[in-house]
Formats: structure tokens, C-alpha cells, sequence
């Protein structure tokens, strides 16, 4: 873990490019509406960060771009080192629901990236790396057992599971937590952060929660609505790994505040 | 903290607070007896109206003789003479029927629910002619295909074929956009998605419209037959009616209406095995 963390210092080291976003607009035709100006964003290998602001500022579209899920109407988008151009499989992503399929058993849903790109077969042969998924996130003895069996949380931690069974190097993850209990998220929160530094996984989340930014967040970026675009990079310089108790900490609350106060400005102008 | 205590039962507390849920008690009546009971009401009314002569015996035979014309009915079917042989033709006619139109039924739905033409294109022609009358196609069928019962079978699955179709269009169509963006972020094909997605997620509509294909092929069955001289069960049924047998006429409807229930009856066990994720409200499992 220290090695972990050390790595991840913020000042000093020369870390990997791996997601970069230049200039990167959308607009919807149909609706007049310009949903992103020209956003700029480097992601570095193992950098957790944020996206935070207004419910409709364009932070979801910005996540489909960044996924390659809808093209940009200007600007570009490189992984890796190469242009995003459709969904990559070194990409996992997660939504607010877990929209697992009441067909298959939670096994059969964690496999299903698998299933999709290499075929059953394929997908046969990570059922070990299934079931460590599993017991990863506490779902132990579960893999049989069909979706409409689980509860809420456990439904977002088999998602969870089905994001990470292809090994992405980044994680794209909107609002993935917001429909659970306080309990439950911050469990999975820190769950979240266990993994990204066990793999040095890069990650963007999107998120409706300062708190939540703020605690699990390399930087956390500001997003103002119509056009959306980042107002303000906060970088938070809290040790790794980060624990619940930080959540009382007098520099937590200070970047909590500095974030609110940009919003309130943001969101009204 | 140490002030909280945990509750004990029986110190000053009433004991157990146990109550009745006020259920009338026609509503807490079990479902057979309910049924039985409707049923002997029904007779019972049946059997006044006849019995007083309200009606005269040819508009409303008494049940009692209605039962009897079963029983020869149910025997005449058992002993395998012409009344079996006209069941069979029946029964050909709606299952060929019913194979028509769950084949055409699914290709013109997929056409309609998976494409931007056919949902443009065809979708308009096929709710114009769902709108017409369908049958007073029957006589054009008859020119087509003759009395045999090529011409029975093509109208029945002419009139059971717009449930499919519509069932199967709307289930292509019921995937949400949260599962239809995972297949698209996780690199799935357009045929994937149709395979692992969209037709899983569809088959509770589908079903749907099949089974009421399955009650409304029957009923294609009998008016191909009334209208086009067929050597089934309806032609039974006609020349019971032009000979004032009305006992007879009940008798044929309701064996009649056991082919129904053995068309519906068969899609709603094959859906019980293929969609059992999907707790469906039908007959079977709505009071249980
Ligand atoms: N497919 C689309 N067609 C037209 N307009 C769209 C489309 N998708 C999003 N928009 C518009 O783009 C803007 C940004 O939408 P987006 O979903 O990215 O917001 P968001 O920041 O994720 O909001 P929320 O926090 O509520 O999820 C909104 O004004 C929305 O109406
Ligand atoms: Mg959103």
C-alpha cells in the first residue's frame, strides 16, 4: 500500500498521459443545445478524478465521449496514444443502475463483457477470475443466484464486478453509487479505492456528491453548466490511502467548501 | 448510552396483538368454492328461466338437456365417427394457423421492430390493414385457395397474425437505454444485441401478443368455415343452427372451446419455461 501511495504522490513525478481530451465541444443539433465548449483533460496513469456540478451541465455526455459511446462535434479524444473512435475494451464503465439481466445469474452477468468480445467459451475460462471478483466485493456464494435476488447495493457491486472482469486499465464510472443508502456507498466508495490503487486503474467519476468527490479524488473538477466546461481544477492533497475517518478532517472540509462555493457561483451564472 | 434498555415483553404490556383483517366472507371464500357456487348459481338461474318456459326450448334449451347433448357429443367424439373427423379439420386449421402466423408474426416484427424501414415503411401498411374488417377477406381466400382447408388456415392466421407482429415489434423496442448503452459500451454487435439483448428483454411482450393469437386463431378457424364451406367443427355448428339444435350448438362451442384453451394453455407452459424471470399475471398464477 505505502509503495501505492508513494507513487501516487502529487508533486514531483512524471507520470503517464493515458487519457487526453483537447478542445472536446458537443452541441445537439436537434435541440439547439450545446452541452460541452471546448473541455481539455489529461488523466495520468492511477489518477482518480472527478467530475462535479449542475444536474445537466453536460457531465454524462462528457462520459459517452471519453467512452466512445458518441463522437465529439469537435476536438479530440486519445487513449493511450491513440484516438478514441468506438468502445474500447480498455475501458470499463458503470452507470447509476446496475442493469444486470434477470436472464442470467449473477455469474453469467459478470462474464458477459467476455461473452460478447472472445465468445462462451472464453468466457467459461473467467469464471475463476469471476469468482474472485466476487469475493472481492463481499458477494461471495452468490454466483448462482439471479439478479431479482439481490439487493440494491448488491446489484451495484455485481456491476462492479462485470466492469473490472476484462481488466480495464480505466474506469469511467457516472453516478455509480448515488442510488444507494449512505451505508452502502461509502462501503463501496472506499471498495472503489481499494481496487483503482490495487490496480493503479485510472478513473473518472462523475458524481452529484461533494463529499464523495472529495474523498476518493486525486482532483476534482468543476463543471458549469450551458456550455458545460470545467471552471476550476481543485487538486485535493490527502494521504492514500484515504479512510472514512478523513471525512472530519479540517482539510476535507475546506476543499468541501472551496468546491461548494465554485458551484453555487457556477451553477447560477 | 447506558440508560437504553432493551424491551421485555410481559412487564405491564397486553399480551400478543393479534387481529383479524376484516375480509367479507365471499372474499374469504376459497377459490374452488367460489367458483362452484358461481357456477350453481349460474345452472340454478339457467335452469328457473327454461323451467318456467320463459324462453322457449329452441331460443334456450335447459341445461340439463344441454348436458345430456354433451355427453353424446363427448361420446361421438370418442367413438372416432365424423364429428371426430370434423374436430381434426378444425384442429389443423387453427394449428397451421397458429404455426403461420407466429412464423410471419416474429419475421414481420423483427422487419418492423429492428429496422428504420420497416418501422417507416411497413409499419404504416401493416396498422392499415390491421384497421380493415379482416373478415371480409374470407371470400377473397376462398377464390385464392378453394374450400379445402388451405383457405381456413390462411384466414386464421390472417386475423391472429397482428398480436405477433405488434407483441414482437414492441419487445425489440422495450430494451431500455441504460442496457442498450452497456451493450454498446462493452464493443457488442448489432446482431449481439438483437441475440443477448433485445430479443430477452422482449419475450414477456411477445408472449403477449402470441397468446392472444392463440385464442383469436380458433375464432379465424370458424368464420374461414361458416363463410367458406368447410367440413369442420363450425360447418357442424351451421347446420346445428339451421336445424334449431340449439343444444347441439352449445355442446360443439364449448368442445369448440377446449381447442382454445389447449392453444393458449400450451403457449402459456412454453412461456413459463423460456421467460421464468417474468412473474406474468395470467390465469394460472393470479390468485396464488
Ligand atoms: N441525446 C441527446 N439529444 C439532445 N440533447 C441531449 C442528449 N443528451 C443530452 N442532451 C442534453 O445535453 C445536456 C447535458 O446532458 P447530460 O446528460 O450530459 O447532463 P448531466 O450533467 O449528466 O446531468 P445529470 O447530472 O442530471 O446526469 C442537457 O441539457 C441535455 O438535455
Ligand atoms: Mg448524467
Amino acid at each position: 500500500m505505502s509503495v501505492v501511495s508513494n507513487l501516487k504522490a502529487p508533486a514531483g513525478h512524471v507520470a503517464r498521459p493515458v487519457f487526453q481530451l483537447r478542445g472536446v465541444s458537443k452541441s445537439f443539433a436537434r435541440r439547439n443545445v450545446q452541452a460541452l465548449d471546448k473541455v481539455d483533460l489529461t488523466l495520468e496513469q492511477g489518477q482518480f478524478a472527478s467530475v462535479i456540478g449542475a444536474s445537466g451541465c453536460g457531465k454524462s455526455t462528457l462520459l459517452k465521449i471519453m467512452a466512445g459511446l458518441t463522437p465529439p462535434s469537435s476536438g479530440s479524444v486519445m487513449l493511450s496514444g491513440k484516438p478514441v473512435l468506438g468502445p474500447r475494451r480498455d475501458i470499463g464503465m458503470m452507470f447509476q443502475q446496475a442493469t444486470l439481466f434477470p436472464w442470467r445469474t449473477t455469474l453469467e452477468n459478470i462474464v458477459l463483457p467476455i461473452e460478447i468480445q472472445d465468445g462462451k467459451k472464453a468466457a467459461l475460462a473467467v469464471h475463476d477470475r469471476a469468482h474472485a471478483l466476487l469475493d472481492l466485493v463481499g458477494l461471495r456464494g452468490f454466483d448462482k443466484v439471479y439478479p431479482s435476488e439481490l439487493s440494491g447495493g448488491m446489484a451495484q457491486r455485481a456491476a462492479m464486478c462485470r466492469m473490472l472482469i476484462a481488466e480495464p486499465d480505466v474506469l469511467l464510472l457516472d453516478e455509480p453509487f448515488s442510488a444507494l443508502d449512505e451505508i452502502s456507498r461509502d462501503f463501496m466508495n472506499m471498495e472503489l479505492q481499494r481496487i483503482c490503487l490495487e490496480r493503479n486503474a485510472t478513473a473518472f467519476l462523475v458524481t452529484h456528491s461533494i463529499p464523495e468527490a472529495v474523498i476518493l479524488s486525486d482532483v476534482v473538477y468543476v463543471m458549469s453548466p450551458r456550455p458545460g466546461r470545467f471552471v476550476e481544477a481543485v487538486q485535493i492533497d490527502l494521504p492514500r490511502p484515504r479512510t472514512l475517518d478523513m471525512l472530519s478532517d479540517p482539510l476535507f472540509g475546506r476543499y468541501t467548501k472551496q468546491i461548494r462555493g465554485r458551484l453555487d457561483k457556477g451553477a447560477f451564472i | 448510552m447506558s440508560g437504553i434498555q432493551p424491551t421485555v415483553a410481559g412487564e405491564g404490556l397486553p399480551p400478543d396483538t393479534i387481529w383479524d383483517e376484516n375480509l367479507s366472507w365471499f372474499d374469504a371464500l376459497p377459490r374452488a368454492v367460489s367458483m362452484f357456487g358461481l357456477l350453481v348459481v349460474f345452472l340454478g338461474l339457467w335452469q328457473l328461466v327454461t323451467g318456467l318456459g320463459l324462453v322457449s326450448p329452441i331460443i334456450l334449451p335447459s341445461p340439463w338437456r344441454t348436458a345430456q347433448d354433451l355427453v353424446f357429443v363427448g361420446q361421438s367424439l370418442l367413438s372416432g365417427n365424423y364429428m371426430l373427423a370434423a374436430f381434426w379439420i378444425t384442429a389443423q386449421e387453427v394449428i397451421f394457423g397458429f404455426v403461420l402466423a407466429v412464423g410471419i408474426g416474429v419475421a414481420l416484427g423483427i422487419l418492423v421492430g429492428e429496422t428504420t424501414f420497416g418501422e417507416r415503411a411497413v409499419m404504416p401498411y401493416i396498422v392499415a390493414i390491421d384497421t380493415m374488417p379482416k373478415l371480409a377477406f374470407a371470400p377473397l381466400f376462398v377464390a385464392w385457395m378453394g374450400f379445402g382447408i388451405a383457405s381456413k388456415v390462411a384466414l386464421a392466421a390472417f386475423i391472429s397474425i397482428f398480436p405477433v407482429v405488434v407483441g414482437t415489434a414492441a419487445g425489440l423496442h422495450a430494451a431500455d437505454p441504460n442496457a442498450r448503452m452497456l451493450f454498446k459500451s462493452i464493443g457488442a454487435s448489432r446482431w449481439q444485441t438483437l441475440i443477448k439483448l433485445k430479443i430477452p428483454t422482449g419475450l414477456p411482450q411477445f408472449f403477449t401478443g402470441v397468446k392472444i393469437a392463440s385464442i383469436s386463431v380458433v375464432a379465424g378457424a370458424i368464420a374461414g368455415e361458416f363463410l367458406g364451406g368447410g367440413r369442420g367443427f363450425g360447418e357442424l355448428i351451421r347446420v346445428a343452427a339451421s336445424q334449431l339444435d340449439t343444444p347441439r350448438v352449445f355442446s360443439l362451442i364449448i368442445y369448440l372451446s377446449l381447442l382454445g384453451l389447449m392453444t393458449f394453455g400450451t403457449v402459456v407452459w412454453i412461456q413459463k419455461r423460456f421467460v421464468f424471470w417474468h412473474r406474468d399475471s395470467n390465469l394460472q398464477d393470479s390468485h396464488k
